[in-house]
């Protein structure tokens, strides 16, 4: 991307309200660069390159005409293909919603709209938020911008390799157990969960209701906060959206991480951490140190009981969910069947993809008569014992800071056959999902071969502030935006 | 407590969802596995704990009944697989 288009919010924002470069040029850049590398990234399912260019020249209008710029004025950004979109495809990389288009937006579309963001597209994804590579997208596989022969992580990993690959400056995601933290990291940029219910879901495509939250995806932690700025907030249509009022994200940006009193985790850096990765995090955590933050080892003592809890949990709620897929009222139907029942059977059998079918049958069998008490109960009541471990800690400290993932970005294949392998994968981002924290994951350096590795910033409830003001620290003291993906042959 | 075929296919019922012998077969296996994983919760005891279904937000969920405008009719059926009379049209229900 030139730097005559800006390559952040920021940038764009002032180029385009001062008039040095128009939203239509910036946003033909983007689609140009998209056109270049989507042959091997493959981010998008749904590229609108007129559709964009009209939003863009409407931006130019509003500016030459005088009239008040939003917040993201001529800012491309992407959308991940869960949440609805008036009038543009959203098939949440499943066959089952391969021609569905939505009659409206999800409000924290309409919002970016309001703000003057231009939507160029829409990006894949695992197949319903399910998965942690992509690779369970029933269309494409897309592949991390720094190793084309790697996963871009999941499920939100179209619109981490859109923003890596510089094909848009920021995305939105969706996190049900990390699917913006755990791609974020993979592909080296920075990606927010904000507090269960700071954004609304309203228009999100349900996957578990009680751990859903939508986010941003950017390049740098100041793109992830003006984007949450514009997103965040109480929405009448989504009843467990918060009315608590909005900060100014921006400003918890200028203050630095003195005085701060970091939490570190004995659970999140044992066995199965690979050692590229608890090097960059250690490394990170005393350069917050000489930032002038304090850390303390903390225990959270249920964190291996996590993944089992999000398993229970995550596949209930999707069971239930994923109900409405029956090909009456809208999305496939199986043609030919003379009964209600085999019309059901028959859509869903075609419809869904194997690890879809996997969590609803978990899901179906833990709400079972018999099990639900064994199961399904016993989730709800460890998962308040994860949120008590999370309450204790911060009643000591102001943030907590772990690895994001175990391991860097994996290779295709390497985990779609093991289930288990694959979920384990989440262990460090599930857990704030079930106590419904914010966090962000940030780049903190690479691996040898050239990998990203992610840093997740946790904090309390409605405080994305202090998680911001950190990760912002951190990252202007890493320098990671130095680095790029080998993509332009010039690794 | 391994879970064999038949309650496989039990469930698969219960779900709506139909699979072959081959599927069937792979699949129960996986499920074991899953299964057998999340059974760990039962080291601990829990007898004490209330559950958590849902973290509070303060969220107001109850507002006014007024009337608002909605969804056309048009809009609603427009990703109807089939549609009649304004209506969703579907297989016979009964008899």
């Amino acid at each position: 991307m030139s730097v005559a288009h800006g390559r952040t919010i920021g940038e764009i924002r002032s180029l385009v309200a001062s008039g040095q470069v128009s939203a239509a040029e910036i946003c033909g850049a983007r689609l140009r660069r998209a056109r270049e590398v989507e042959p091997r990234v493959k981010a998008f399912r749904t590229l609108l390159e007129d559709d964009a260019l009209r939003q863009a020249e409407a931006v130019d209008r509003d500016r030459k005409e005088g009239r008040p710029l939003g917040p993201l004025a001529g800012v491309p950004i992407a959308v991940k293909d869960v949440l609805c979109t008036r009038g543009i495809p959203t098939t949440c990389g499943s066959r089952i919603l391969k021609n569905f288009v939505p009659s409206y937006d999800a409000t924290c579309v309409e919002r970016l709209r309001r703000a003057g963001a231009v939507i160029v597209g829409k990006t894949n994804m695992d197949e319903f938020a399910m998965g942690s590579s992509t690779e369970n997208s029933a269309y494409e596989k897309t592949c991390n911008p720094w190793a084309l022969d790697r996963v871009p992580g999941g499920s939100s990993g179209g619109s981490a390799a859109a923003v890596a690959a510089g094909e848009v400056p920021a995305a939105l995601g969706s996190d049900t157990g990390g699917s913006i933290r755990q791609p974020a990291a993979f592909c080296g940029v920075a990606g927010m969960k904000p507090t269960y219910g700071r954004v609304s879901r309203y228009g999100l495509v349900a996957f578990a209701s009680s751990l859903d939250q939508v986010g941003p995806f950017g390049v740098t932690v100041e793109d992830v906060a003006r984007v949450l700025q514009v997103i965040a907030g109480h929405d009448p249509c989504d009843s467990t959206s918060a009315p608590q009022p909005v900060p100014d994200y921006l400003k918890a940006l200028g203050k630095d991480a003195a005085g701060l009193r970091i939490g570190v985790p004995a659970e999140y850096f044992r066995e199965g951490l690979a050692p590229e990765v608890e090097t960059a995090v250690q490394s990170s955590l005393t350069i917050a140190e000489r930032l002038g933050a304090r850390l303390e080892p903390i225990s959270l003592p249920h964190t291996e009981y996590a993944i089992p809890t999000y398993y229970i949990i995550a596949t209930a709620e999707a069971s239930s969910n994923l109900a409405r897929y029956d090909g009456v009222r809208y999305g496939h139907r199986a043609a030919g069947a003379s009964q209600m029942e085999t019309l059901y059977v028959r859509t869903r059998t075609e419809g869904f993809g194997p690890e879809v079918k996997r969590r609803i049958m978990l899901g179906t069998y833990v709400l079972s008569s018999g099990y639900y008490d064994a199961y399904y109960l016993k989730g709800q009541k460890v998962r308040t014992l994860i949120r008590r471990d999370f309450d204790l800690a911060f009643e000591k400290v102001d943030v907590i800071v772990t690895p994001t993932t175990p391991t860097p970005a994996f290779r295709f294949g390497d985990k779609v056959d093991d289930p288990l392998s694959m979920y384990l994968s989440d262990i460090f981002t599930v857990t704030i999902n079930l106590a419904g924290l914010p966090g962000i994951s940030i780049p903190c350096g690479l691996t040898r071969e050239r990998l990203p590795v992610g840093l997740q910033v946790i904090g309390r409830p409605f405080d994305e502030e202090t998680v911001l003001r950190l990760a912002a620290a951190l990252e202007g003291a890493l320098k990671f935006r130095d680095h790029r993906p080998p993509l332009d042959g010039t690794s | 407590m391994a879970i064999g075929k038949d309650e496989v296919r039990h469930i698969a019922k219960l779900a709506h969802l139909e699979f072959s012998e081959d599927e069937l077969g792979r699949f129960t296996q996986q499920f074991n596995s899953i299964v057998e994983y999340v059974a760990r919760l039962n080291a601990l005891d829990t007898a004490d704990i209330q559950p958590t279904s849902h973290v509070d937000v303060g969220s107001h969920a109850l507002r006014d009944d007024t009337l608002r405008p909605s969804m056309s009719r048009e809009e609603a059926l427009a990703n109807a697989p089939e549609s009649e009379h304004g209506l969703f049209k579907v297989p016979r229900v009964i008899g």
